[in-house]
Parts: C-alpha cells; sequence; structure tokens
C-alpha cells in the first residue's frame, strides 16, 4: 500500500499532543526540525503503519514571523504531506478556524477533527456539522481526544481524503474588493507559482498581506511586483484599512457567518464557567503571586524531600550494589587493573551520580505537565510576566527557572513549553545561573570552612548572585544578541481541564529516556575522559597519587588564570574541571587532592588554599560557571546544535569569571 | 480611547488595530480586528498585563500593547453577565 504522510496542524491548546497521542499511541519519534528549536514529533498511524503523522507545532496562523509559524508553512509546502489533519477546538471556534481557513488555501487533501465536541454537548451547544463541512468544503469530524471518542472515524475520513486526493472543495472565503484583488493577482502570478510549486490560491492571497517569504519565492519580474503594489493600494484604498488587517478582517468575516449558520451558543461551556471561577482565586489580586508560590513550594518539597531523596538514595544504593557485583566479578575474572578503575571509578562514579538524578527529573515532569495541562502554566505567565519583561522574556519562562534551583536538567528540557524560539534560547542560557542543589555540597564544604557563623548569608548572597547575573545577562542579552522584536506576548489563557494521565505519563518516559540516553551518550563519554585524565600521567603510566595526574597538570598549567579571582592554587582550579561532570564533585576533587580524611582536616585543608575572601569568589565562580555536563548535554539537544551550546557555555564561565573577579577585587579593596 | 484605558468589567468595540509588524499581525490573527467587541476581564495583580475576552475565549495582552489598539467611544459598555461580551 502507498505510504501516506499527514500533517497534524493545529492552535495551541486545542488538544492537539492529546489527539497525536491518540493517533499514534506510544509509537512516537521525538526530534527537532532542523536548524531550529521547534520539536518535531511524528509516528505511524494505530492499526495503519502505512500513515506517518506529524505533529506540527501549534500555531494560530501562517503568518512569517515565529520560527513555530516558518516551519510549519517549510513543512507543508516543501515535504507534500498527502493530507492535513487540522485539529479544532469546538470551544473556542471562530478564532481556530483562522488557521483552518489558511490551511485550506494550500489546496491539500484536509480533515477538520472537531475536538471537545464532549463539552459543546454537555453545555447544551451544539454545532451543525455536515453544514460546517458544507460552508468550509472539507470534512469535518467531530471528536473528543480527551475521552478518545471519534478517533477511528477520523483516521478512516483522513485516510479516505488523502488516498482519492480530495482537495477543499473551495478555497474563496471573500468578496468585493479583497476578493477582486486576489484574483487578479492569482492571474498575474500563475507561472511563477507553478514554477515556484506554491499552490496559486495560497501565493495569491499571501501577496495580497504583502508575505515577504512568498515574494521572494516566486522571483516575479520588476512589473509584475509594480501591478501587485498596484492593486493592493487600489483595495486598501477602497476599504479604508491596510492589506493585513483587511485579510484578517476577511477571513474573520467569513468565519462569523459560517458560523451563525452552524453553531448554537446559549452559553459558556462548563469548564469555561468552572475556568472564570477558578481564576477569580488563582489569578487574583491579592492570592495569585502566594498561591504560585505556595505550588512551587509544594513541588519542590514532594520532589526533593519528600519523594526524591528517598528515590534517589535507593537509586544510589541500586548503583552501589551493581557496582560492587560488578567489582568483586572482575576481580575474579581477574581483569587488568586499568580496566577494574576505569568501570569502577571512571564509569559507575560518573555516569551512576547523574542517574541518580533521574528520580527527581522524572519527578519534576510530572508536575510540570501537570501545570502546562490542566491550563495553569499560562496563569502563571500572566501573573509573573512584569517581572520579567524588563529582561526581554516573559512570564512563560519563569517556571523554567524556578526548576533551575532544582536541577538545570529538567529546567532546561522544559523550555521546550515556550512559544517563541528567542525565548526558549534566552531562557536555556540563563536558568543555570540559578544555583541548582547539586552545588549545595560545595556551599557546604566552603562555609564549614571558612563561614561557620554566617551560613545563611552566605547561601542567601549566593543564590542573589546568581539571579542578578540572570537579570543582568538578560538585560544584556536582549540588547545585544537577541536585539529585535520579540515575539510578542499575546497569549490565550485556555480553559483549565484536567490533565490526561496518558499524556503525563507519556512525557515523564520521553524525558526520562531521553535522559538515560544522553547518560549513556555523552556523559558516559565524559566521564571516561574526566577518568582518564585524573588517573594516567603523560606518559600514560596509571598514578597511585592523583596529583601526578595529567588532570593535575593541566590543572596548574589554567591555576594561573584564577590567581586574579583569588585562587590560582592548581587544586581548586582541578576541582573545576572535575566539577563539570557533576558540580558535587567539586568537593570530592578536592578531598582527594588535599588528603584529607576527615571534614575537619578538610576545612584546615582548605584554608591553605583560599582565604574567606577567595573562598566566596570561588564559590561565585562555581554557581555561575558552565553547568554540569548533563545540563550541557540537555541545553545541546534543546538548541539543536553543538555551536550554540558551546557558545552558551562558555557565556556562562566568562560571567562566572567577569563576577569572581569583581567580587574578589572590590572585596580586596575593601578589606584592605 | 484605546484598550489600554477600558476598566476592568466593561466591553467595546474595535475600531482600529495600530502597530505594525508580527505585534500587529499577532493581534489581528488572533482576533482582535475592527469590529469586534471586547471586554477587559481583569488586570494582572503586578498591575499588568491585562486579561481579555473575545470572540468566547479568554486573551492575555500587554498594557503597552493593547494600546496600539483603539476602540469606539460610544461602544463602551458594562459587561452584563460576568465573562459574557
Amino acid at each position: 500500500m502507498k505510504e501516506l504522510l499527514f500533517a497534524l496542524a493545529g492552535n495551541q491548546n486545542s488538544g492537539k499532543t492529546t489527539l497525536f497521542n491518540r493517533l499514534t499511541g506510544s509509537n512516537q519519534h521525538v526530534g527537532n526540525f532542523p536548524g531550529v528549536t521547534v520539536e518535531k514529533k511524528e509516528g505511524a498511524v494505530k492499526k495503519h503503519p502505512e500513515a506517518t503523522v506529524v505533529d506540527l507545532p501549534g500555531i494560530y496562523s501562517l503568518s512569517p514571523y515565529t520560527s513555530e509559524e516558518i516551519v510549519t508553512r517549510d513543512f507543508v509546502l516543501n515535504e507534500h504531506p498527502a493530507g492535513i489533519i487540522n485539529i479544532v477546538d469546538a470551544t473556542n471556534i471562530e478564532r481556530n478556524l483562522y488557521l483552518s481557513l489558511q490551511l485550506i488555501e494550500l489546496g491539500i487533501p484536509m480533515v477538520i477533527a472537531l475536538n471537545m465536541m464532549d463539552e459543546v454537548r454537555a453545555s447544551g451547544n451544539s454545532i451543525n456539522i455536515p453544514r460546517l463541512s458544507q460552508e468550509l468544503g472539507v470534512p469535518v469530524v467531530p471528536i473528543s481526544a480527551g475521552k478518545n471518542e471519534g478517533i477511528d472515524e477520523l483516521i478512516e475520513t483522513a485516510l479516505r481524503t488523502a488516498r482519492e486526493n480530495r482537495r477543499p472543495l473551495k478555497y474563496d472565503f471573500c468578496d468585493g474588493e479583497v476578493h477582486k484583488a486576489i484574483h487578479a493577482i492569482a492571474h498575474i502570478v500563475t507561472d511563477q507559482a507553478a514554477e515556484a510549486e506554491l499552490p496559486l490560491r495560497f501565493a495569491a492571497t499571501k501577496l495580497v498581506e504583502g508575505d515577504e517569504p512568498t515574494l521572494a519565492k516566486l522571483r516575479l519580474d520588476e512589473d509584475q511586483v509594480h501591478i501587485i503594489d498596484h492593486i493592493v493600494e487600489d483595495m486598501e484604498h477602497e476599504l479604508g484599512t491596510d492589506r493585513e488587517a483587511a485579510l484578517a478582517d476577511m477571513r474573520y468575516s467569513f468565519i462569523e457567518k459560517a458560523c451563525a449558520l452552524c453553531v448554537t451558543r446559549h452559553q459558556e461551556t462548563r469548564e469555561q464557567v468552572r475556568s472564570e471561577k477558578i481564576d477569580r482565586v488563582l489569578t487574583s489580586k491579592v492570592w495569585g503571586i502566594p498561591i504560585f508560590i505556595g505550588i512551587m513550594f509544594f513541588i519542590f518539597w514532594v520532589t526533593f524531600t519528600l519523594l526524591g531523596e528517598p528515590l534517589q538514595n535507593l537509586m544510589d544504593e541500586g548503583i552501589g550494589l551493581l557496582q560492587n557485583a560488578v567489582g568483586s566479578l572482575m576481580e575474579r575474572a581477574q581483569i587488568s587493573d586499568w580496566l577494574q578503575r576505569l568501570v569502577i571509578d571512571g564509569i559507575f562514579a560518573g555516569v551512576g551520580s547523574v542517574l541518580s538524578f533521574l528520580p527527581i527529573i522524572v519527578l519534576l515532569f510530572f508536575f510540570l505537565s501537570l501545570l502546562e495541562d490542566s491550563g495553569y502554566m499560562a496563569r502563571v505567565a500572566f501573573v509573573m510576566d512584569k517581572l520579567l519583561r524588563k529582561i526581554g522574556l516573559s512570564g512563560r519562562s519563569f517556571v523554567p527557572m524556578l526548576i533551575g534551583f532544582g536541577c538545570s536538567v529538567p529546567a532546561i528540557m522544559s523550555a521546550r513549553t515556550l512559544s517563541s524560539e528567542r525565548d526558549r534560547k534566552v531562557t536555556i542560557l540563563l536558568t543555570p545561573f540559578m544555583s541548582c542543589s547539586a552545588k549545595l555540597p560545595i556551599y557546604g564544604m566552603i562555609i564549614m570552612a571558612f563561614f561557620p557563623t554566617h551560613r545563611a548569608l552566605v547561601m542567601i548572597s549566593v543564590y542573589i548572585i546568581g539571579i542578578l547575573v540572570a537579570i543582568l545577562s538578560g538585560l544584556i542579552l536582549s540588547r545585544t544578541v537577541f536585539r529585535g522584536n520579540p515575539v510578542p506576548f499575546v497569549m490565550e489563557l485556555p480553559a483549565y481541564r484536567i490533565p490526561a494521565p496518558k499524556s503525563v505519563l507519556l512525557l515523564m518516559w520521553e524525558k526520562a529516556k531521553d535522559f538515560i540516553r544522553r547518560a549513556f551518550t555523552i556523559i558516559f563519554v565524559a566521564s571516561i575522559v574526566i577518568w582518564f585524565l585524573q588517573s594516567f600521567d603523560l606518559r600514560l603510566n596509571m598514578v597511585a597519587d592523583s596529583a601526578d595526574s595529567i588532570l593535575a597538570m593541566i590543572g596548574s598549567f589554567i591555576a594561573p588564570i584564577f590567581a586574579p579571582l583569588g585562587f590560582g592554587d592548581w587544586r581548586a582550579s582541578t576541582a573545576l574541571i572535575t566539577g563539570v561532570t557533576a558540580k558535587e564533585t567539586v568537593v570530592s576533587t578536592l578531598t582527594v587532592l588535599t588528603g584529607a580524611a576527615t571534614d575537619a582536616q578538610l576545612s584546615q585543608a582548605l584554608a591553605a588554599i583560599f582565604t574567606p575572601l577567595s573562598a566566596f569568589s570561588f564559590l561565585v565562580f562555581t554557581v555561575l560557571y558552565m553547568p554540569c555536563v548533563a545540563a550541557f548535554a540537555a541545553s545541546r539537544r534543546e538548541l539543536g546544535s553543538w555551536k550554540g551550546a558551546i557558545l552558551t557555555a562558555l557565556y556562562q564561565t566568562g560571567a562566572a569569571y567577569v563576577t569572581a573577579l569583581i567580587v574578589y577585587q572590590i572585596g580586596s579593596l575593601i578589606l584592605r | 480611547m484605546t484598550l489600554d484605558e477600558l476598566k476592568p468589567g466593561n466591553s467595546a468595540v474595535i475600531s482600529a488595530v495600530g502597530g505594525e509588524g508580527a505585534l500587529r499581525r499577532r493581534l489581528l490573527d488572533m482576533g482582535l480586528t475592527p469590529k469586534t467587541r471586547v471586554a477587559v476581564r481583569k488586570v494582572a495583580p503586578m498591575g499588568d498585563p491585562i486579561e481579555l475576552y473575545l470572540r468566547s475565549y479568554v486573551l492575555t495582552i500587554r498594557k503597552d500593547d493593547a494600546a496600539n489598539i483603539t476602540l469606539s467611544d460610544e461602544s463602551v459598555s458594562p459587561v452584563k453577565k460576568e465573562g459574557t461580551a
């Protein structure tokens, strides 16, 4: 049977992900669209292995402004899917159909999946499906993705429409001046549209809209451009409005008329009424912020204290048992000494310590997907937006950043839910400045040695420095690298809904898989490299004392770089290098290199390396410099490029250097 | 008057959408087109952004951006039942 490719397109919050999960089961492949940080999911349709669905990003329009919109356009125009499944939220039909009209113009066989029909019916409203289908010229299938209703019929209809290549029956949604302009322009560009393989109607409409990418693709000659400009000017003059508003108005006018014929709406749906009541508390002036803080505290408490710690210990124990078993097996088999040490000290220590974070990451994603799928995340953005706006971000970035205080890895991974590419990049870059929980042992060590009486003060100041550097970086970046108009913060507040357990579980599973895969690839390699450097000297003899190792040499070599920050000792710089595998390793490295056997000895040894000021400067550097390999790998994955991830890490390390330098130098002046 | 000046609990009809580029297009795409009735439901706890109700859904935009949207003065009226525009 012929292979069929379907594009699943629709607005955000239309239930697209839920439908995608229904269509494909757990048989999904997650990746990125080439060159952008936009997620691409695809999977074979259940019971129809010949049909593949690609989940396109949630968008509201085919305008050329955001990378999500451009990706969707390019996919549909270049990959030539056999059909489009357009999901439409029936409770919010007018705005959802706006995208549908633009998709229909593409002239590709299309089916509308009218989602949340259960909610429409339950509230006593109704939609005349045959009539709507007739008005739009494409099949409309009522479904409820959440309740798994109508999915089989949707699949059947989509397959039939695509196989029989049934294109939309009409694409003329306009009248009057806009109609005249579109038709006149269509005549002019017929040949070029065919040459550029653009659907003629789509090309003509986009030209009326003044769409730059389409204009570039068509390669019109000067005369044609001139005539088109003239036609558009005439239209604008006649209508007394500009081209973009004219087309938006044309589409919405058509939708309003169609809805008047097909949609009977007596009242808001129960979900909408309920949402308004919930929001009276959750986004209220008085309670909005305290409740948000409460929810986040609860999530952190459950993740790190109630469940995370026991699970993490359990994981550690399990890994420890396995490590011992493997160790004694190798011992008995008389495996060579270096290989034993590679497996035990290198792989188990490195990968094992990172893997023990798995429960925390899975738990955090459990809560994150509850927040996202319930609709609360949009409220957080609404409540906190003002705080983040000054640094060029929107409220949507608030939760990923907060998660950063727990662990940078899920924080970076959760940036994927942000709706603009620019916001994602900036958030991924700034999140590691939020001091993560793995850095706590380092604070403990330094505080014990130098500031036993000012514990809280030191902790708080380190956290605040992290936040200040993030703010400052945001300010600088939004005025330099990420200059230009940020994607406007125009965001829907969807009705609150109970998250589908399947979606939540799938997301947790997917993130866990992702993390484990990275633990055994990039983190695995990094652990081996560090172990190698730590265990051998330049002549590749295994060293008994790690002070003789290649790593120590590199540490001594780069140590002078840190002299201006107050810690030019080779042991400090070596610890910073090993800290890249996992931040808490800084403590164990310093312990090993100073030969300390007890905490008290370690404190004493540290006093020989650092002064209180340089210790604080060291602490500041540790908080800010590039995150651990796991977080680095996550940022490489989310940014979709090594270059981006490396530049990000370099920026973070640079910021750490400058900040620690300032702390140390100014501190020296004051303390002198 | 402009949309940022509309008091919560009131609705009015849009007469023009100003601004340019991505922002303006986004406002239009989200259904904030001329002749559409839009209600302001509330203001965020820190005074910005604002929560709107139009075309039977809820939208939030920043006040600065709302200032691009002109309303016809005579169309301003209090929202009858809460939530309906």
